[in-house]
This record gives structure tokens, C-alpha cells and sequence, in this order.
């Protein structure tokens, strides 16, 4: 059959069963939108290119599958990088179709032409410049395999107009690519060292990470920690792949971790980490990370083992089989713990619990963002996918809502890039329409991509914005509070639309809580409105995240706060 | 852990793009390439590329890793520590000075050096070797006045093969 390269690309995204397209269109992909036209494929219309590869990054989070976008060469292609950058950081799987200008013209700093395989280098897993249609079909296919395989990431093809204007033969049963898959191989040797080093181990400590649920292996890392009763914490990304109502759950460690979470891994003498890259936000200073404890990291890239901590046993390999390969032979050697060992671990870690939790104070007549979120979490039962922005937003949510399921917490974490959460949302919306979808938001960061505003008015994907309105760039503001000695320099932004009528403007639903009684009512009538809905709650300026570890210091040295908010 | 020079040799798929992922791979992470040789093997497919780099165990350890991630990388062998040959070439010419001519003439017999081109006015020697045979080399062409030099990357082969 002989097909245009636009009609292969179509076919193919059929062939992966690709079910929606977040894109914008542009002069060097007119012929795909020619095709686009006439096809069954959805196809949502963002209003900014970094807007599509965020929705097609929290659709990605969201189902486990490859989102997909769309864009136009040159500024359109330019656009994408933020996007791209932050699903690499957080090895998300998503395939970004940009297009070129005719293969005759690269080089030649034609209109529109950007080198943007060049650019995305360094911040994909892969790229391709497809340079004729007899490699568009293969190329494709690989592009998919290789954005889901081992450690997924994002992967970039350049599509010249030529290429998808010139016609061939396509027959997809004929289409063969390179096998990138990683094969599961159990180590029974290093199995039998983990028992060894449980069996030693008095006070073990599990920390779970984005590793984990990318390799869909909570159920798993669960079954363990329950069944040997080893308390857990979690990275950023790995929230939701333990459930945070479980009493072995101690929180998020790191700079914002609580204070229990950071105790227990300061203090234990076995660490399981797994799928975690020990990054500086987690770890405080190195020296002092875990100092007393034997380490286990479970990985699929090698690349993130003794990297920034040397590891006793590193075991390289898919998170969930590696963990299914250890609960079998555990069990097959009747590991049991010893029963007062972990009790008396079990009780310091509670006592750590009961001197320092996690709390505010809800007072007065201003609305403190935490009591937001915690609400969010009472009316909801946790029965909600949260995205995020960045900054304060971000660390309230991931100390406060409690994520019980994998894939319900999604957030911009190895880049921090504002402007994700919205964004990201509709993507996620996209995907379960009939799942309440909240983007918990700052006044800052979802200035970056308000234009989106529109394209959930457009196609009515009701997401519900939550924006945790504190007329500053909280995060850096509080930075600014506690090492630069209050000189506020440039993160005042209160001077900001009035956020009720802009979201009316954009055709959607504005409402507006200024007082803490209103909260409650707020949430009601926004969750139960089937449109998109934002809603402003002014809250307290000045609300720092505590606990907080000062940068270049070791994670048991936290900053509480003061008694007053503590109590 | 001491900083030294490691002989890296990776096999890769020869596809576009390839070298410009390995050097901003080691270059995006703050790596130098010291010296770099790059050629298909018997199958145009695939490629080799021998680089040398300096670093300790750790980082050696890690540029490794961090190589293995690349999409075409087929495999990665750190030969520093394990039996293997090196070679360097390098091609000089020589200026026939009216002073130089015959002290010219009695290194290139002394030493055996490969003469590929020579006529009245210059020669150009072929010179092969592992680094410190070139070193030597270069030393004792030093004073005869080289007028143009090109030196290769290692070229390296493991012994047990
Ligand atoms: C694109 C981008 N620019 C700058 C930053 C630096 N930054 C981190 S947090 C933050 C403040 C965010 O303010 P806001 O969205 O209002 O959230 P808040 O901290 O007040 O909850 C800034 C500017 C960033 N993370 N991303």
C-alpha cells in the first residue's frame, strides 16, 4: 500500500493505539493536520506548545502509557524543551513530534528551521530526524518502544515536510526495530545477601521513589513493608506507592520532609531504597545521609547507583520483579524478624511521630493553605488525582494530602517547573474524565500557563484549580524570610489579576474564599461542578513549609518553625 | 581514589548524531575527552570509539554508566586495568633546512622510521606507536623541526579478546 508520510504517522500512532494528541499547528506540519482532519484520533488544541507536552506528560503519569504531542518547527519546536526537560527529569514516557522544514532547506537557517534535535540532546532519552520516509514508519515505532522501555523518558522525532508529503510503501506487519526491552534476571546471590543484611538489621527503614511507581511496583514494595512490618518513607516522586494512611508510613523525607521521616533515616541501620536517585533535595548533606545505616538501592539504571551515595548492595534491575524475586525468597527462608528489635524500632519512630508532627495552626480569620488541603483531602477521601505546581503549593500537598495510590500524586519534581500543574491536569482529566482531577496551585506558577484556561473552557475538561493564593513567590520569599534576612527582592507578586474574573472571562467557573469558614463551602460547590472551576483562597502570606533543612546541611538539623505554629 | 588516564572503548550503532551524543554526554556532565578515535568495524553498522578521559575509579564508573544509558550505545569497556594493546600514530613532516638535511637522514636510519613521502624539499614520516614510543618519538623529532604534525586518538584492542 502506498501511503504519504503523513498518513504513515497517523497509522502508526493507530498502531500504538494512541487514543489523543495534545498539539498546535504551524506551517511544517500542515499536511499531518491535513490528515488529522479526516481522522479519528482526538486531537486538543492547547494554547501554548510547553502546555501540550505537559498534558501529555501528566496523561503519561497518570495511565503509565506514552502521551503524545504535536508541534510546529522551529518556535513551536523551541517551546516543547521546558516541557521536554521536565518529563526527562522525572524519566517520564512521552514521544514530541516537531516538525522541520524540507530536508533540502536544513542548514540553511531556513523560516522556521531550528536544530531542535541539537537542542533536546541533552534533555531527551532519544531524538531522530527522520530524513526520508522509507525510516519514518521504523522510526516511529522505535520511538514508542524506546519511551517505555527500562527507564522511560522522552523521546523527540523531527519530522521534515518533505518526509511527510513524499509517498511509500507502508506495511506495518513488516516494520522491524531493535529490542531495547531489559530482561528480568533474578540474583539469588544478592537475594541472599539482603537476607543477611535484614537479619543483622535492628532498625530497617524502606524509602520508596518514583522508580517505584514507574515500575508499577507498589503492591509490591507494600506486601514487603507490611508483611515485615519496616516502616517507609518516600521521595517526592514516590508518593502514593505506599499508602500515606498506613501507621508504617512516616512521610516524605528531605528538606520538607517530616521531622519522623528524617529521624528514622538518620537514625536506622538498614536502608531499601528503591527506584530513588538519592538527589540533594533528599539527601541534605551527603556525609551525614543515612551515616549509620547499611544500604540496599534496587534500581533499573545503573546510572543512578553510587552516584551521589555509595551503596553496600546495589541491584540493578525492574523495581517490581526484583521486589517479587525478594518476597519470595524472604518468605522461602523464613525471615522473621526478630519481634522486640522491631517493636522497639516501631515505638522510637512513633516517638519521633509524637514530638514533632506534621501540623499548623488554623487560626484567626486567615485561611492557612495546609487547612486547604487538608480539606481538599476530607471531602474527597483521597479519591482524586492531584497535580501541582511548584513551590510551597507543591510541599504542603506532598506533606498534607495523604496519597494512598500510585499514580494519584503528580507533580514536576526533578525540574520544579511552574507552570506544570495546570497543564498537566487537563492532561490527566483527558485521560479519566470521570475521575475528579484538582491542580493544587500557586498565584506564581499558574501565571505561567494560565492560557490553558482556555483550552479547558474549549473542550469543557473540568479540572478544578486550587490556588493557594499567597500574593508572593511563596517559596523563594521563604527563602528570602529565613537567609536573607526578610529583603523581599522581587517575589511580591500581589499585584495579579483578579483571578475570579479572569476564569469567568475565560468562560469557566471563579470562586473566591477569604475567610477560613468559607473553605469548606468553597471546595463543595467547586468539586461538584461538572466545568472547569477555580478557585482563590486568599491565604496567609507569610506561611512557611516546615519542618525545613537548611541547604548544605544534614537532614536531622530541621527547622520547626515557631511554637506558635507548631502548636 | 588518584585521577588517571583510562582507555574507553564503546561499541555503537553508527547512527547519526552518535559522537555528538558521546561527547555532550561527557561534556554536558563536566568530563573532558583527552584524546578520541572513531571508525566503523568490519560492519558499517557498527562503530567503534576509543576515548581516553582522565578521572578516579568513581568517575570512570560513572561516565560508564551514564554512557550505557544512550540509546546506541551497544557496549562500554573500560580497558585501563584489564590486558590490552594501545596505539597512537602520528604523520610529520620534515623540511629539508639546509642545516637539518643529513642529521634528518641519520635519525630516519637510526630510528627506522617510515618514510611515506620524501623528495628534495621535505619528507613525511609515518611514525606508530603506544604513548610513550610516540612521546619518545616526538622528543627526538623536536630538534630536527617539524613543520607540520597530525597525531590519532588511541586506538586500543583488548588482549583476551
Ligand atoms: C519556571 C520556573 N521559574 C522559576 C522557578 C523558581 N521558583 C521556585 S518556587 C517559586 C515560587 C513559586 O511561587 P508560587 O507559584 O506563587 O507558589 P508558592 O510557593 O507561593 O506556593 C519560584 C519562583 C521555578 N521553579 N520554575
Amino acid at each position: 500500500m502506498k501511503l504519504k508520510g503523513s498518513q504513515i504517522l497517523l497509522k502508526m500512532l493507530e498502531e500504538e493505539k494512541v487514543d489523543i494528541i495534545f498539539g498546535y499547528p504551524g506551517g511544517s506540519v500542515l499536511d499531518i493536520y491535513d490528515q488529522l482532519y479526516k481522522s479519528n484520533i482526538k486531537h486538543i488544541l492547547v494554547r501554548h506548545e510547553q502546555g501540550a507536552v505537559h498534558a501529555a506528560d501528566g496523561y503519561a503519569r497518570a495511565t503509565g502509557k506514552v502521551g503524545v504531542c504535536l508541534v510546529t518547527s522551529g518556535p513551536g519546536a523551541t517551546n516543547t524543551v521546558t516541557g521536554i526537560a521536565t518529563a526527562n527529569m522525572d524519566s517520564i514516557p512521552i514521544v514530541v513530534f516537531t516538525g522541520q522544514v524540507p530536508t533540502a532547506l536544513i542548514g540553511n537557517d531556513a523560516f522556521q528551521e531550528s536544530d531542535i534535535t541539537g537542542i533536546t540532546r541533552p534533555c531527551t532519552k532519544h531524538n531522530f530526524l527522520v530524513r526520508s520516509v522509507e525510516e519514518l514508519a521504523s522510526t516511529i515505532k522505535e520511538a514508542f518502544h524506546i519511551a517505555r522501555s527500562g527507564r522511560p523518558g522522552p523521546v523527540l522525532v523531527d519530522l521534515p515536510k518533505n518526509v511527510m508529503a513524499t509517498e511509500t510503501d507502508y506495511d506495518p506487519a513488516s516494520i522491524k526495530i531493535r529490542n531495547y526491552d531489559i530482561f528480568h534476571k533474578p540474583a539469588p546471590k544478592k537475594m541472599a545477601q539482603v537476607l543477611e543484611m535484614l537479619t543483622q538489621a535492628k532498625k530497617p527503614l524502606i524509602m520508596t521513589g518514583g522508580g517505584v511507581i514507574l515500575g508499577k511496583a507498589a503492591a509490591e514494595l507494600t506486601e514487603l513493608a507490611r508483611l515485615y512490618q519496616i516502616p517507609v518513607t518516600g521521595t517526592l516522586m514516590g508518593l502514593g506507592s505506599f499508602p500515606g494512611t498506613d501507621p508504617l508510613w512516616l512521610g516524605m523525607l528531605g528538606m520538607h520532609g517530616t521531622f519522623y521521616a528524617n529521624m528514622a533515616v538518620s537514625h536506622c541501620d538498614l536502608l531499601i531504597a528503591v527506584g530513588v536517585r538519592f538527589d540533594d533535595r533528599v539527601t541534605g548533606t551527603i556525609e551525614t545521609f543515612a551515616a549509620n545505616a547499611k544500604i540496599i538501592q534496587i534500581d533499573i539504571d545503573p546510572s543512578s547507583i553510587n552516584r551521589n551515595v555509595v551503596v553496600e548492595l546495589p541491584i540493578i534491575g525492574d523495581t517490581k520483579a526484583t521486589l517479587r524475586d525478594m518476597i519470595k525468597f524472604l518468605a522461602e527462608h523464613n525471615y522473621t524478624p526478630l519481634p522486640t528489635e522491631r517493636s522497639e524500632w516501631l515505638k522510637q519512630t512513633a516517638e519521633w511521630r509524637e514530638k514533632v508532627p506534621l501540623t499548623y495552626c488554623q487560626n484567626g480569620q486567615v485561611i492557612k493553605p495546609q487547612y486547604v488541603i487538608e480539606t481538599l483531602r476530607k471531602l474527597t477521601k483521597g479519591n482524586v488525582i492531584v497535580t501541582t505546581e511548584v513551590g510551597q503549593n507543591q510541599m504542603w500537598t506532598a506533606q498534607f494530602f495523604q496519597f494512598d495510590k500510585p499514580n494519584t500524586f503528580i507533580t514536576s519534581g526533578g525540574l520544579g517547573t511552574m507552570g506544570y500543574g495546570l497543564p498537566a491536569a487537563i492532561g490527566v482529566k483527558c485521560a479519566f474524565p470521570d475521575k475528579q482531577v484538582v491542580d493544587i496551585a500557586g498565584d506564581g506558577s499558574i501565571q505561567m500557563n494560565i492560557q490553558e484556561l482556555a483550552t479547558a473552557a474549549q473542550y469543557n475538561i473540568s479540572v478544578k484549580i486550587v490556588l493557594l493564593n499567597n500574593g508572593y513567590l511563596g517559596m523563594v520569599r521563604q527563602w528570602q524570610e529565613l537567609f536573607y534576612e526578610k529583603r523581599y527582592s522581587h517575589t511580591d507578586m500581589s499585584y495579579a489579576p483578579d483571578f475570579v474574573k479572569l476564569a469567568e472571562a475565560y468562560g469557566i467557573v471563579g470562586l473566591r474564599a477569604i475567610k477560613p469558614g468559607e473553605v469548606e463551602p468553597v471546595l463543595q460547590k467547586g468539586l461538584s461542578i461538572d466545568k472547569p472551576v477555580l478557585m482563590d483562597f486568599q491565604v496567609s502570606r507569610e506561611e512557611c513549609v516546615y519542618p525545613m533543612v537548611r541547604p548544605g546541611e544534614s537532614i536531622s538539623e530541621m527547622e520547626l518553625g515557631t511554637r506558635e505554629m507548631i502548636n | 581514589m588518584e585521577n588517571k588516564e583510562h582507555i574507553i572503548s564503546i561499541l555503537v550503532h553508527n547512527k547519526p548524531d552518535v559522537l555528538a551524543r558521546i561527547a555532550g554526554t561527557l561534556g554536558g556532565k563536566g568530563y573532558n575527552i583527552e584524546s578520541l578515535c572513531v571508525n566503523t568495524t568490519t560492519k558499517y553498522e557498527i562503530s567503534k570509539i576509543v576515548m581516553a578521559t582522565i578521572g578516579n575509579q568513581a568517575t570512570i564508573a560513572r561516565i560508564e554508566n551514564q554512557l550505557q544509558r544512550l540509546v546506541d550505545v551497544i557496549q562500554v569497556d573500560d580497558l585501563t586495568n584489564v590486558d590490552s594493546i594501545h596505539r597512537e600514530m602520528i604523520l610529520v613532516r620534515l623540511n629539508f633546512a639546509e642545516d637539518k638535511k643529513e642529521q634528518i637522514k641519520k635519525a630516519i636510519d637510526t630510528y627506522k622510521w617510515k618514510v611515506i613521502v620524501s623528495n628534495d624539499a621535505f619528507v613525511i614520516l609515518e611514525i606508530t606507536g603506544d604513548k610513550p614510543q610516540i612521546d619518545l618519538a616526538l622528543a627526538r623529532l623536536e630538534p630536527l623541526g617539524v613543520t607540520d604534525i597530525t597525531r590519532t586518538g588511541i586506538v586500543a584492542l583488548d588482549l583476551k579478546g
